[in-house]
C-alpha cells in the first residue's frame, strides 16, 4: 500500500512536512534533516519504496554489517520515515506513514468537518438575519 | 440579491482555515456574513444550534441537545451515528459566556479534553469567528489526533484529502 505513495521522497510531500516541521518543531526537523542527510539511509528510503525488506536483506543489498544496517534503520524509525516489525526472527522495515504527514492529513479532514458545520451556520445567518429585516419593518409600520 | 445569493451559495462562501499553532493549540477560523449578535445566537441556542451542528456529511445526528449557555452552565450533546449501537455523549462546561464576543468551555467526555474558546468579532457587519481549543499537553493533541488518524478513516482516504491539500499548497 505504501509504495504507491512514493513517501517519502517525492518533493512536494517532503516540502510540506517540512514547512509545517519548521513552524512548531524544530527538534523534530533536526532529527529529520539528519535522517535524510545520509546517502545509504536515501538509498534505503528508494529500497523501501519498492518492498518491505528484513534488515538481513538491507544489509546485503547495501553490503553493510547487520549492526550497520540496524542503527541507520534505527535512525530513520527515530525519524518516523521508517516503521519495523519482528515477526519471529525476522525484523521487516516498511515505510512509516509519517506522523506529520497523518497529522496534515488528520488536520485536513478536521478542517473539512469545521468547514462544513460553517456552511451550515451560514444557512441559518442568512435566515436570522431576513428574519430580523421582516420584523424591523413590522416595528415601523 | 436575496435570489441570487440563494442560488449560488457557493459564490458568497467565506473559507474555513485550521491550525495547528503549537505543540497544544488548535486555531480555526471562518468570516460570517451578519453582525456578531447574529453568529452568537445561532451557536447558543440549542434550536438552532442543532441544525448546524452535525452537517450530513459528518454522519452524526442529534439525540437530544442541551446548552445552558452562560458562565458556569452546562451542556451536553448526545449524538448517534449508524455505525455505533450506542450513542455518543459530548458534554462539560461553560467557563465563560460573555454575550456577542465570547464564550470558554469544557470538553468533559474525555479526561485530557481541550478548553476550548470561541470569539465572535464584528467589523463593517461580518463577524471573524475564531475557535481556539487549548490541550492540556502535547501529548494530549498528538493522542487526539492519533486516535482520529487511525481509528475512523482508511489511510487511503487521508492520502486523497493529503493530495488535495498539497495541490492548493503547490499553487
Amino acid at each position: 500500500m505504501h509504495l504507491a505513495l512514493g513517501l517519502p521522497l517525492h518533493p512536494a510531500r517532503l516540502c510540506y512536512i517540512l514547512n509545517h516541521m519548521v513552524q512548531y518543531r524544530p527538534a523534530q526537523l533536526d532529527v529529520s534533516f539528519a535522517a535524510l542527510s545520509d546517502a545509504t539511509r536515501r538509498g534505503i528510503l528508494e529500497q523501501l519504496e519498492r518492498a518491505d525488506s528484513s534488515i538481513t536483506d538491507l544489509a546485503e543489498k547495501f553490503d553493510m554489517t547487520l549492526t550497520g544496517m540496524k542503527k541507520h534503520v534505527g535512525v530513520l524509525e527515530q525519524a518516523g520515515f521508517v516503521t519495523t516489525e519482528k515477526v519471529g526472527r525476522v525484523r521487516t522495515c516498511k515505510l512509516g506513514m509519517h506522523r506529520l504527514v497523518e497529522e496534515a492529513a488528520w488536520i485536513e479532514r478536521y478542517r473539512r468537518h469545521w468547514d462544513a458545520r460553517f456552511d451550515e451556520l451560514d444557512k441559518i445567518v442568512e435566515e436570522l438575519k431576513r428574519a430580523e429585516r421582516v420584523d424591523g419593518r413590522k416595528k415601523r409600520k | 440579491m436575496d435570489g441570487k445569493r440563494e442560488s449560488e451559495p457557493n459564490a458568497m462562501k467565506n473559507p474555513t482555515t485550521l491550525e495547528r499553532k503549537s505543540e497544544r493549540e488548535l486555531v480555526v477560523t471562518r468570516t460570517f456574513n451578519g453582525p456578531a449578535r447574529i453568529v452568537f445566537e445561532a451557536w447558543t441556542k440549542p434550536e438552532l444550534l442543532k441544525q448546524w451542528w452535525t452537517p450530513k456529511s459528518l454522519g452524526i445526528t442529534f439525540v437530544s441537545c442541551e446548552a445552558d449557555v452562560r458562565t458556569g452552565g452546562t451542556y451536553r450533546f448526545v449524538f448517534s451515528h449508524p455505525d455505533f449501537e450506542q450513542p455518543m455523549a459530548f458534554h462539560g462546561r461553560y467557563i465563560e459566556v460573555t454575550p456577542n464576543s465570547r464564550i470558554v468551555w469544557t470538553n468533559e467526555e474525555s479526561a485530557d479534553g481541550p478548553i476550548s474558546t470561541v470569539t465572535f468579532e464584528e467589523t463593517d457587519g461580518k463577524t471573524l469567528l475564531i475557535l481556539h481549543e487549548l490541550y492540556s499537553s502535547k501529548k494530549a493533541l498528538d493522542d487526539a489526533i492519533e486516535s482520529g488518524s487511525t481509528g475512523t478513516s482508511a489511510a487511503g482516504e487521508q492520502f486523497e484529502l493529503l493530495d488535495e491539500l498539497l495541490v492548493t499548497l503547490v499553487k
